[in-house]
């Protein structure tokens, strides 16, 4: 990965009005270097879901926990750009026991078709599929529709409690005609 | 009953509900964090809209894009206008996209496969 891929970079605190601001920024980026417009779109879509999903989940973590190895809610955000494609990368702490059940789900997605996607998108949203609360499995879903592309993800072990967990979606940059 | 309106922000979509005419109206983007702090009052005004709808209502959707969260509360808003349908009020849903963005379609048609309501899928013109 060269430096100069990367349009956007940031590690810490995630909150909702850096979210917004983030955003913001890179829309007007993609507004002004005159980017596809469907693929402006996706990924803006792409972003949105990915810095939410993290924002979320953040805000679910508790915050004072000693044994968190980053007591804020910090998080890296990173969004690219490619010969082919964007990519979207998102890195966060999890707890190690929700591994097994984040790890079954990216893995369903991405054995999914477009076809299943669209069902399993169709089961999370009525509340019949994935037993999640709120929309927290539905973001993945989406994600995983508008890149078209396999999820890539990675949990690197930190302590006996947590680990650290990346995402990365991509989006193409050449729009299927 | 009077009628609701929201102007756009950068996140959240302007609503037009109007029961003089019956016509509803939701455009934009719809992306915030907490979007059911802004649906709430869509819902209610809609629950209170049920017990007396006019005889004809027509819904307009003209979104740009919305977040996940956003997705399942307009799933919500079309359940409501579902009900009305259902109890002989007819209700008509135009779902607009533009041409060239199948998401956007894709997700009307997530909608029409999930509910008993008539959804139209409508390209929007372009100006």
């Amino acid at each position: 990965m060269q430096l100069n891929n990367i349009i956007f970079v940031y590690q810490g605190e995630v909150t909702a009005d850096l979210v917004s601001s983030i955003l913001q920024m890179v829309e007007n980026k993609l507004e002004g270097e005159g980017e596809d417009r469907k693929v402006k779109k996706r990924v803006f879509n792409v972003m949105v879901e990915c810095l939410q999903n993290v924002y979320h989940h953040l805000d679910a973590l508790p915050p004072t926990d000693p044994s968190n190895p980053v007591r804020d809610k910090t998080a890296l955000l990173m969004i690219g750009r490619e010969e082919k494609d964007y990519f979207i990368i998102t890195g966060n702490h999890v707890l190690n026991d929700r591994i097994p059940d984040l790890k079954a789900r990216l893995d369903r997605i991405n054995r999914a078709s477009k076809e299943e996607l669209k069902q399993l998108y169709q089961e999370v949203l009525t509340g019949t599929g994935f037993s999640e609360k709120g929309t927290a499995g539905l973001g993945m879903i989406d994600i995983a529709r508008k890149s078209g592309q396999r999820l890539g993800y990675d949990f690197h072990p930190v302590n006996e409690k947590y680990s650290f967990f990346s995402l990365e979606a991509r989006v193409s940059r050449i729009p299927e005609k | 009953m009077e009628a609701l309106r929201i102007e756009s922000t950068h996140k959240t979509p302007r609503v037009i509900l109007d029961p003089e005419n019956g016509i509803f109206e939701f455009s934009g983007r719809s992306i915030p964090e907490d979007a059911l702090g802004f649906y709430n009052p869509i819902f209610e005004w809609l629950d209170k809209y049920a017990q007396q709808p006019l005889p004809r209502t027509h819904v307009r959707f003209d979104l740009e894009y919305f977040n996940t969260s956003s997705s399942k509360n307009i799933l919500e808003i079309l359940k409501r206008l579902e009900a009305i349908h259902a109890s002989g009020h007819e209700v008509r849903v135009t779902w607009f996209y533009d041409e060239d963005d199948e998401d956007m379609e894709e997700t009307g048609q997530d909608y029409q496969a999930l509910l008993n309501l008539p959804i139209e899928l409508s390209v929007k013109v372009q100006s």
